[in-house]
């Protein structure tokens, strides 16, 4: 090949060595292997439509109260052709909540589970490549978090920070990114003595090339792993806090219906079409996390999957 | 008759992407009381054939073909307890590796006391008495039975494992790479006393290793396998001396010697073919410089050349003459590249 | 002749991770890797590190290239004391030192491309100005060592080479930079026989065109007997002999040179050769003799070789041995000149 035809073969070369491209990759052939984990992607994906398309096909708002013809609210009504799902105790179309809801799941589910993965990836870095006192503080501060209760914190968290939407995100990448940060920390800590990294220092790469160029993207796939569980993680622990009064009141999520069926009673009113979708909804985007992550895990840990 | 006759014998891997050919066919004998050392690079099937012998093959594996004879029995046609009388009684392994496998958590001496009792039968007080005897056998004072492997050096453990394979005393002891690890000076050591014991006992010793100068040094003969088959086969001496097959020919000048001021190295260009799509013809013709064109499609047999050898080679005839271009010929293979790469196939290869 | 490296009485420590008796008991048990290692190296030269595996050869290595930070001693580089670089010194040290690595497996990013890798080491010294002129150089190294076409190479990964093939790589990397010091740690070990010439063809081949200066370690005497002509061989962290290659095996001097000369097997099955004996305890860098470090093991160990260590110094041939054998390496302690005694 002349060097004008490597020229021309140039871009080629240079989109197939992004180590981004890589890691997406990655995420796809765990897709293709695994059955589970086309599944989890597949929900994820729903879920992503109905979010961003719930104004436009949700029947009416959320939090609007809905009239009979008659000019009564139409309260507690059971599921009908304008009510698919019926309506709660104030007139509030449920099939339209659900819809909404798939809005708060994804937001906290995915903004939580990215800062876990931002914040976890960074501090198992650090603690990892630079050893001493970096390590020892970092791992201290871990072990602090570890020693929380997470739920009971996280609820005093957001009672002191004050019931939003933002604050429960929040909360919830303090609070998790303890696992992530450690596993990855094990992972550099072997990594770092690999020859190839030696061999970046020996090419005079500065620490942080070093840890970022070359170590980074060999540790991706295992923060891509812990972020997909830290999705299922963050939609249930959102979901928890809402359904104990400590969620954002302005907002519809799921948890937060459940509450509200809770405290009207549905559940001895046997009104299924309120609480079951929404605890559905949990259930299945809580699933989608875990079986991506197990699809992860089987790819990176092949061994576990001959047992 | 000889002690082990094996008879094109093929072992295959079960894989995800088709069955691998580890061993493809491989006819050899082995007299009783000689050392026989087989060579070969990495991945040419050494150890699959070994452990086929012994009846240890992972579970992935199988036998496709051939036959195994030892002292008159058919091994392959032996199951349970018939085959357990033949494995580790008559016929002991060590296998590659073996001294990182000893149970850190128990002392040496109760695991060749184990061993006894588990696949010989021995009592206790039987066993306790062979293991010292044993243990002065392959060179180390009784005292050191009562220690932890991590106790003892690479050196002392090799000699441990070799306790171990000759403690129901095998007529045939089979040793995969049983110094690869070890320092030079142990490796050699611990290989004396193998031969000495080999010598002593009456043993025959199938020596497995990549290193040809350990055969040179141990072995009254060798067997050169190459991509699961065997490709030459005889007397150290002569085979060392004048090699009748192109690839035994190119090992010769592919290392140096301390001994001798080497001339230039020549290496062998290229690779071994992948097993689990073997060529049709001579599976060393993309790296031989003598290649012709039959070799391309016509696989050579093991067949008898002068002397009581063996040799699969279509060009075997020839041998002397070639012997004397190989030099030269190899290297110019190494400034071309092997044939595949001039006739176009994929350099990489696809797999490794 | 300019001494393009100088290392001199060179000590690395490693802390010992001693159990919870250790932890109580106060006691800080160190491995002593190396222990006052000294040697020059001429430009263009060649030197052969050998030794049995742990006496500390590796640990040199990195120690030179600054992946460690000696305990004691010093390394000078062209003159300029390596452990004082930092900042643009230090990147142009590295430019100039190159490391080959022990296993090629290893030594590539996983997650990188063939391309990717090479051209890691332009970006970092900023050389070349396009990309295209980049991968006209990466073309062009991966065309010195013979990976040819080069461009099949590009898009691979190193799971999909060869041992052979990827040690090329790695020598491909260290030359973009244009080094001075090649520094190859057992860089054929981890290959098939066939193909360890090839590999040391080549590195021969450019170290002789570039004129570079070599640090070859090995276990493998007859590999540094072909690549090297100055020899220095390793015994528990310091250099027993050191001379040049032919002197050194053709005539061993130190005992264990003469035990590790003839415990080297021979591909030739008909030369006789005459073992020397020696134990084979491999002795731990943790509890160092006061004396020689090869008493326990030497047969011809005699009083002073207990409680005095030799010193590394010139007998004839150009060799220099630490062993009382050798009157001249006897450190005149008895005369009073206690300071030419080591220390431990
Ligand atoms: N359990 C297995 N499953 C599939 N293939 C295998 C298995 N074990 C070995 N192989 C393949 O079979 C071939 C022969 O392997 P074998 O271990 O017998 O080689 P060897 O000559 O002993 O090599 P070495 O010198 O590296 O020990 C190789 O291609 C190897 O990759
Ligand atoms: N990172 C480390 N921590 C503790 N001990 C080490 C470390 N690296 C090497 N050593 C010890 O230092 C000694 C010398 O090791 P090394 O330089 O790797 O030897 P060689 O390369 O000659 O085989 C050995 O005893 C080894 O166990
Ligand atoms: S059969 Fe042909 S290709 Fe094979 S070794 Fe002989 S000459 Fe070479
Ligand atoms: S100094 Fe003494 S113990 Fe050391 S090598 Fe020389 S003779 Fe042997
Ligand atoms: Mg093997
Ligand atoms: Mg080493």
């Amino acid at each position: 090949m002349s060097s004008s035809e490597r020229a021309a073969a140039l871009p080629q070369w240079t989109r197939a060595t992004s180590t981004w491209r890589d890691a997406l990759l990655v995420t796809w052939a765990v897709a293709r292997r695994d059955r589970f984990a086309l599944a989890g992607l597949v929900i994820y994906g729903v879920l992503l439509v109905v979010a961003l398309a719930a104004p436009v096909v949700a029947p009416y708002n959320p939090q609007d109260l809905n009239y009979r013809p008659d000019g009564e609210v139409a309260a507690d009504e059971v599921p009908s052709l304008p009510h698919w799902l019926g309506t709660t105790n104030l007139g509030r179309d449920i099939f339209s909540q659900v819809l909404f809801g798939a809005r708060a799941a994804l937001v906290v589910g995915f903004v939580a589970a990215f800062g876990v993965v931002v914040l976890g990836t960074l501090v198992g870095l650090f603690a990892g490549y630079y050893s001493g006192w970096v390590d020892t503080l970092l791992m201290r501060l871990a072990d602090v978090a570890f020693g929380i209760p997470f739920l009971p914190m996280a609820i005093v968290l957001v009672a002191f920070l004050g019931p939003s939407i933002w604050n429960t995100v929040l909360v919830m990448i303090l609070l998790l990114w303890r696992d992530t940060g450690r596993v990855i920390r094990a992972q550099v800590l072997s990594l770092r003595t690999r020859s190839y990294v030696e061999a970046a220092r020996v090419l005079g790469a500065s620490h942080l090339r070093t840890m970022f160029v070359h170590i980074a993207p060999n540790v991706l796939p295992l923060s891509f792993l812990y972020g997909s569980l830290a999705v299922g993680w963050a939609i249930l622990t959102e979901a928890t806090i809402s359904f104990l009064g400590f969620g954002d009141p302005n907002v519809i999520s799921w948890g937060f219906m459940l509450q509200d069926a809770y405290n009207s009673q549905a559940m001895a009113r046997h009104a299924f079409y309120w609480f079951v979708p929404p605890g559905l909804c949990i259930m299945l985007a809580v699933m989608a996390g875990f079986f991506i992550g197990r699809g992860y895990e089987e790819l990176l840990f092949p061994r576990l999957r001959r047992r | 008759m000889s002690l082990l006759e094996i008879d094109t014998l093929a072992v295959q891997y079960h894989t995800l992407h088709g069955a691998v050919q580890a061993v493809r066919g491989v006819t050899l004998s082995i007299e009783r009381g000689r050392a026989v050392g087989l060579v070969g690079e990495s991945g040419c099937g050494k150890t699959t054939l070994a452990r086929a012998l012994i009846g240890v093959l992972p579970r992935n594996a199988a036998i496709a073909g051939g036959r195994v004879r030892f002292d008159g029995a058919d091994l392959l046609q032996l199951s349970g307890d018939a085959l357990n009388d033949y494995r580790w009684r008559r016929i002991a392994m060590i296998p590659q590796a073996a001294m990182d496998s000893l149970d850190p958590v128990y002392r040496v001496g109760d695991q060749l006391v184990e061993t006894m009792r588990l696949r010989g039968g021995l009592t206790s007080p039987q066993a306790r008495e062979r293991a010292e005897r044993l243990f002065a056998l392959v060179g180390l004072a009784p005292g050191r039975l009562r220690l932890y492997p991590h106790e003892l050096s690479g050196g002392m453990k090799q000699r441990v494992v070799i306790a171990m394979a000759l403690a129901l005393e095998p007529q045939l002891v089979i040793a995969d790479e049983p110094v690869t690890a070890l320092d030079v000076i142990v490796q050699h050591q611990v290989l004396r006393t193998l031969r000495e014991l080999q010598e002593t006992l009456q043993l025959s010793l199938l020596l497995i290793t990549h290193d040809i100068s350990v055969v040179a040094d141990l072995c009254d003969d060798v067997v050169v396998m190459y991509a699961g088959r065997i490709v030459e086969a005889g007397s150290v001496r002569e085979v060392f001396a004048a090699p009748h097959h192109p690839y035994t020919m190119g090992l010769r000048n592919a290392f140096p010697s301390l001994r001798a001021r080497s001339a230039r190295l020549v290496p062998i260009e290229g690779y071994p073919p992948d097993l689990a799509s073997p060529p049709a013809g001579c599976a060393f013709a993309p790296r031989c410089p003598f290649a012709i064109e039959r070799c391309w499609h016509d696989d050579p047999a093991l067949l008898p050349t002068t002397g009581g050898r063996l040799a699969a080679c279509h060009r075997a005839a020839e041998a002397d003459a070639l012997r004397t271009q190989a030099p030269q010929a190899f290297a110019r293979l190494e400034a071309t590249g092997p044939q595949s790469v001039r006739s176009g196939a994929p350099p990489a290869g696809g797999t490794l | 002749m300019n001494h393009l490296l100088e290392v001199t009485d060179l000590r690395k420590e490693y802390p010992l991770q001693s159990g919870l008796l250790g932890a109580v008991m106060g006691s800080r048990r160190v491995v002593h890797a190396v222990n006052g290692v000294s040697f020059v190296l001429d430009e263009g030269g060649s030197l052969g590190l050998a030794g049995e595996s742990g006496c500390g050869k590796t640990t040199t290595a990195k120690l030179i290239l600054k992946l460690l930070h000696p305990t004691a001693g010093s390394i000078r580089f062209a003159g300029r004391d390596v452990a004082g670089l930092d900042g643009s010194d230090l990147l142009s040290y590295r430019r100039q030192a190159q490391f080959i690595f022990q296993n090629p497996y290893e030594a590539l990013n996983p997650r990188f491309t063939i391309l990717r890798s090479l051209l890691e080491p332009l970006i970092i010294h900023e050389i070349g100005r396009s990309i295209a002129e980049r991968v006209e150089r990466v073309a062009g190294a991966l065309d010195r060592v013979h990976l040819n076409p080069p461009e099949t190479f590009f898009l691979k990964y190193p799971h999909q080479l060869s041992g052979g093939q990827l040690q090329r790589v790695v020598i491909a990397r260290a030359l973009l930079v244009d080094p001075v010091l090649l520094v190859a740690d057992e860089p054929v070990s981890m290959l098939d026989v066939s193909i360890r010439a090839g590999v040391l063809n080549l590195m021969r081949d450019l170290s002789r065109e570039r004129k570079l200066t070599t640090l070859y370690i090995s276990h493998d005497l007859a590999l540094i007997r072909y690549m090297c002509s100055v020899t220095a061989v390793m015994y528990l962290g310091t250099i027993c002999e050191i001379g040049p290659t032919e002197e050194v095996i053709e005539h061993p001097r130190h005992p264990y040179t003469q035990a590790l000369v003839s415990a080297v097997p021979d591909p030739d099955p008909t030369r006789p050769r005459r073992p020397v004996e020696i134990a084979d305890t491999v002795p731990t860098p943790f509890q160092l003799p006061a004396g020689c470090p090869f008493a326990d093991r030497c047969p011809q160990v005699m009083e002073v070789c207990r409680h005095l260590r030799p010193l590394l110094l010139p007998v004839d041939g150009g060799v220099r041995v630490a062993c009382h054998l050798y009157p001249g390496s006897t450190p005149r302690a008895a005369e009073g000149d206690g300071a030419k005694l080591e220390p431990n």
